[in-house]
This record gives C-alpha cells, sequence and structure tokens, in this order.
C-alpha cells in the first residue's frame, strides 16, 4: 500500500499503541466485503450453477449440467420478452435522451444563480417514491383522464392508452429522466467555456458551436446517463405491471413470473443469466468508449 | 487579429468549426431569439411534466367523493383519516420504517468504514472490491432480488439438514438485501467526499501531536459530514420505497407500505390509495428537506459555499 497516492495521514505519522494500517484497514472493510461475498457474489454464483441444473418434481432444483434452460430461454417463439425490453429499453433511452439535452443544456449555461435550486427542483421527484410516482399516472392517463378525454374528442369511447407500450414508455422516460439530466448537466457544467467563445469568435454560429464543441465534449455525460437509464429499464418490472395491466410483458415480468408463481427456477435463472450477460456486454462497451484514447475525462457510472 | 497568426489548438477535439463568415444579423438574432425561447419552453415543459402526476396524486387525496376519484364533491380529509386508522396500513408502515431505519443505520455505518478501510488496504484489494461495488450497482434490481431469494432458500435448504434450524423470510432477509445496494451507495458517496477533502487540516493536526483518533473525530469527520447524512437520507429513502426486492425476500407479516400499496393498485385507484401515496411522498420529502437543512447548516458553520453545501449537489455530482 506504500505505492498508493491514496495512503491517509493515519499511516504515515503513527504514534504507539495504534493498530497497523493494514490490519485496521481490513477491520474497516470487513463488514461490507462479508455483504458483498455473502449477498452478493455466492447469490450470483448459484444463479449461473442453477441456469444449468434441471427443475425437481417439487419445483426446486436439481444439480445437473445441461443447456436446457437456455434453449428454453432463448427459443425463437418465446423470445418474445426479450425483444420487447430491448425496444422499450432502447426507445425509453433515446427519449429521454431528447428531453434531457436541452434541460441540460439550459441549467448549465442559462441557470445562473438558480443552478442550484434547479437542480435540486429535478431531484425532488427522484427522490420520491418511485411507486407512487407510476402510479400516479393511472389517473393521468386512465377512462377519467387522458384516454377518456381522446375518446371523447374522436367519438371512440374504447379508447384506452393504459395497457399499452406507450404508457410503459411514458412511465418510464418519468421515472428515470432525471438519472440521465445529470451526468450530461455535470459535463456541460464542468466544459471549458473559452472554446465557445474561441469557437465564436471564429465566426461558428450556435448551432456549428453546439455540434463541433458541445455536444463531442459532453458526448461522456451522454453516454454515462444513456447507461444509467438503459440498464434499469432492460429490467424493469413495477412500470409494466402498473401502467402495462401486465399486457406489456417484458423480461422483469417474465422473471417475477417464473420465479414467484410458476417456481420453474433453473430456467428463470437461465433468463437471468442471459440478462445479465447483455448487461455486461452494454457496460463493456461504455467502459471502452468512455476510456478510447483517454480524450475525455472519465466520468464514473454513478 | 488575422486569423493564421491565431492556431487552432486542441485541433483533436475541434474538427475544423464551420466558419459563417456571411451571418446576416438580423436574421440570425431572430434565430437565437427562437432558440432561446425554444429552451426555456422545453425547459418549463420537462418541470410541468415532472411534477404534474405528483401534484394530482396530491390534489385528488383530498377528494371528497366515495365513487369516481376524479369527480371532485369537496376538500376533505376523510381518507386521510380512515388510512392512518386502518390498523393494516399502521402496521404496514410500522414495518417500512423499521426496515428503513435499520437498513440506513447498517449502510451508512459499513459503507463509511469501508471508504475509510480501502485506503489502508493493498491495491489488488481495492481493485477487487471496486469491482464488486460496480457490479453491486449496474446488475439489475430484479436479478438482485431473485438471486438473492434463491440464495436464501438455498443456504436455509441446507441449514436445515446439517443443524436442523429451520430460517424464515422475514425483516432480517429483507434488510440484508436492502443493505447490499445501499453499502455501495454510501461507500462511493463518502469516498468521492475523501478524495476531495483538504488534506492540509489533518497534516496540521498531526504537527500539532494530535492522536489519529482525534484527528479523525475533529477533522476528517466534520468534512466527511455531508456525504455521511447524504447517504443515510439516500439509504434510508431507497429502501423505504424498494418494491422489487422486499416483493421477492420477505416474510409473512412483514408486509412493507410499497408492497401494500402495490397489492391495492391492483384493485384500482380510489381516494384511499391517494392519501397513502401523499403520505408516502411527504416522509420521503420530510427525509429530503431534513437532511438538505443539517448539511446546509453544517456547511454554514465550515463555511462552504455552492453546490456542495447542498444534498442535491452532492447527488449531482456523483450522479
Amino acid at each position: 500500500m506504500t505505492a498508493s497516492t491514496e495512503v491517509a495521514p493515519a499511516a504515515r505519522a503513527r504514534p504507539r499503541r495504534s493498530l497497523p494500517p493494514g490490519l485496521l484497514g481490513g477491520l474497516l472493510v470487513l463488514p461490507a466485503s462479508a455483504w458483498y461475498l455473502i449477498l452478493l457474489v455466492a447469490p450470483l454464483v448459484i444463479v449461473v450453477v442453477m441456469s444449468f441444473g434441471t427443475k425437481s418434481k417439487f419445483g426446486g432444483y436439481e444439480p445437473a449440467f445441461i443447456l436446457d434452460n437456455y434453449a428454453q430461454a432463448l427459443d425463437p417463439s418465446r423470445i418474445s420478452p426479450f425483444v420487447t425490453s430491448l425496444i422499450m429499453a432502447v426507445a425509453g433511452t433515446i427519449l429521454c435522451l431528447l428531453a434531457a439535452l436541452p434541460i441540460a443544456y439550459f441549467i448549465a449555461t442559462r441557470g445562473g444563480r438558480h443552478k442550484s435550486l434547479l437542480i435540486l427542483l429535478l431531484i425532488v421527484p427522484f427522490w420520491t417514491s418511485f411507486l407512487i410516482r407510476t402510479y400516479a399516472w393511472l389517473t393521468i392517463l386512465g377512462p377519467d383522464g387522458l384516454a377518456g378525454f381522446i375518446g371523447g374528442i374522436t367519438g371512440d369511447s374504447s379508447f384506452r392508452i393504459l395497457g399499452t407500450p406507450f404508457a410503459v414508455l411514458l412511465g418510464v422516460v418519468y421515472a428515470y429522466l432525471p438519472l440521465m439530466v445529470f451526468p450530461i448537466y455535470v459535463t456541460m457544467e464542468r466544459m471549458d467555456r473559452t472554446l465557445i467563445e474561441a469557437s465564436k469568435d471564429l465566426g461558428a454560429g450556435r448551432w456549428a458551436t453546439f455540434r463541433q464543441i458541445t455536444l463531442p465534449i459532453t458526448a461522456t455525460g451522454l453516454i454515462t446517463g444513456s447507461i444509467l437509464v438503459f440498464i434499469p429499464l432492460m429490467g424493469e418490472y413495477v412500470v409494466p405491471a402498473i401502467l402495462g395491466y401486465g399486457r406489456v410483458f417484458l423480461i422483469g415480468n417474465q422473471l417475477v413470473l417464473q420465479f414467484l408463481e410458476s417456481r420453474n427456477w433453473p430456467e428463470g435463472a437461465a433468463r437471468a443469466v442471459v440478462l445479465i450477460v447483455i448487461m455486461l456486454v452494454t457496460v463493456v462497451f461504455y467502459v471502452w468508449f468512455v476510456n478510447r484514447g483517454q480524450r475525455t475525462r472519465e466520468v464514473s457510472v454513478l | 487579429m488575422t486569423a493564421p497568426a491565431t492556431p487552432v489548438t486542441r485541433s483533436d477535439v475541434i474538427p475544423n468549426v464551420d466558419v459563417a463568415p456571411g451571418r446576416a444579423k438580423p436574421r440570425g438574432r431572430t434565430w437565437d431569439r427562437l432558440v432561446e425561447g425554444w429552451l426555456r419552453g422545453h425547459t418549463l415543459l420537462i418541470y410541468l411534466f415532472l411534477y404534474f402526476p405528483i401534484v394530482v396524486v396530491v390534489a385528488f387525496s383530498f377528494n371528497a367523493t366515495s365513487r369516481r376519484v376524479t369527480q371532485w364533491e369537496g376538500f376533505s380529509l376523510r381518507w386521510y383519516q380512515s388510512v392512518l386508522q386502518d390498523s393494516v396500513i399502521q402496521g404496514a408502515l410500522a414495518n417500512s420504517f423499521r426496515v428503513a431505519l435499520t437498513t440506513a443505520i447498517l449502510a451508512t455505518l459499513f459503507g463509511t468504514m469501508a471508504a475509510l478501510g480501502l485506503q489502508r488496504t493493498p491495491r489488488w484489494f481495492r481493485s477487487i472490491f471496486e469491482a464488486l461495488t460496480f457490479v453491486s450497482i449496474i446488475v439489475p434490481e430484479i436479478v438482485i432480488a431473485l438471486s438473492t431469494l434463491v440464495f436464501y432458500s438455498t443456504s436455509f435448504d441446507v441449514a436445515h439438514e446439517l443443524f436442523g434450524v429451520r430460517f424464515k423470510l422475514g425483516y432480517e432477509t429483507i434488510i440484508a438485501a436492502h443493505a447490499l445496494f445501499n453499502i455501495s451507495l454510501v461507500m462511493l458517496l463518502v469516498r468521492a467526499r475523501l478524495s476531495g477533502m483538504d488534506r492540509t487540516h489533518v497534516e496540521a493536526s498531526f504537527d500539532l501531536y494530535g492522536t489519529p483518533w482525534r484527528t479523525f473525530w475533529q477533522i476528517t469527520f466534520p468534512q466527511l459530514l455531508p456525504a455521511i447524512v447524504a447517504g443515510f437520507l439516500l439509504s434510508f429513502t431507497f429502501s423505504f420505497d424498494d418494491y422489487v426486492i422486499t416483493y421477492f425476500v420477505s416474510g409473512a407479516g412483514t408486509t412493507t407500505l410499497p408492497l401494500y400499496v402495490f397489492s391495492t393498485i391492483r384493485k384500482g385507484v380510489t381516494p384511499a390509495t391517494n392519501a397513502i401515496a401523499a403520505v408516502m411522498l411527504l416522509i420521503t420529502l420530510t427525509v429530503l428537506l431534513v437532511g438538505q437543512f443539517l448539511v446546509w447548516r453544517n456547511a454554514r458553520r465550515a463555511g462552504q459555499r455552492g453546490a456542495q453545501a447542498s444534498v442535491a449537489g452532492m447527488i449531482a455530482e456523483s450522479g
């Protein structure tokens, strides 16, 4: 640990009676390490092992080494929840991006003294209950709300929004939008303003400056935001369950069904592993993108 | 200033800027004004979009109607009365508080300890630890939830076979599962604060023969406090609000408020559900405001200003 620049001063000017720094550090990280080992590593390992096993007669698990569960999970006729999830996650991420970019730009460049307040106003809804925020759309989109209104205009009394992919998409954009705004805002806020002035001095128009200066520099923020939104979207359960009435069937819904209702754990485990692999591929791409050529400053995923 | 005399630096960042020398002034100004207007309008719309649903829920929770939720029949607190007197809801609320408070205490303690301890561990250990933190945050909640359930179920079976004891899902299993994500969160917040900390005070303290223990409590801890408070509050609200993990690992009699609300949502929107929703919003908002106040007071004493002095700033910065 001597090679590290992060060595605390406590390790340097150490008076008598104190613990050796290595031991003290070990003791301090012990509870968190135990948590990681027992409640993160062990469960994930068990799920991977289980995904190769078979279902026993009582709905439990029997050890085996077969690939049937993966064949089931990736069977073209049963892959639709994956496809739907992927489409929803990509569409949701793009919508969040389109909604977040102007507002992050506005706060970073026009916020002035009110920057902190404007950010706080974004955090408040994000901080309040996810479940309640999703629930709130039931009234707004329901037959007494927007759906009834549109139905009244078009004369189609059976017009519904709830239970459609549109309702789910709206719900996820609403839920995860702040996660997109924060990283974009942070990169724009830290951006070297003189570059913009230089661009303007050189006669570049507003759009040219935005496209050629602001956008490339904030690319890291855009990608970070997209990852932060894409990952929870892929595994979303609450929004499709509430606003989709279970008719918009995503991987999340399928996993709940397999683990808690039909109790087919090995097959569910295989689906979970596929989901994790999708996440890993996305994140590896992200890390590669952020570190490529070390041109852009690294912004951590959280 | 002649153009060739000022070569474009950082040409790797700025690939040949479009030069528009013939830009007509009046047209440019109208265009500028349009863009300004659009930026403002878009921002305003997003804020409305974010707050409108919350306002709707709170507003209709005061509706006196007992039939259709959206048919306004006058202001009334009757739904709050009936909700707060309902023993099932009281029980769920108490369960939620119990789980969230224990989770937040555990996560804050262990997360802060880990952040401090990691500075003193070998590099290989730190890399593994950081990788696991990353994993705990990027794996979707539903995967964490189902793998935790599988783990509990498997290890309970093993414990039964080996020792003959029967463990059951309950408070402990919920709290342990909630703590995982929140330990990572607190650790990241505290580490971010540690890395940005002013070392001169610590060094001054050692020069003045302060013991590590006293230096920690008098110098380091006060500087870390905003991050620790933010971590505690975030953990509390995340745990208080959690549905997915709790749904998987809760047992009989440990229904939390989100589980209760979810089950009533399935039966449709009622003014009573709106009232519970408003109560939940109130609780999380109070937690946020209290935290904001604590951090702000601490920052004022320490003489800090700006974004750093707010929970909001902390979250946005680490986001």
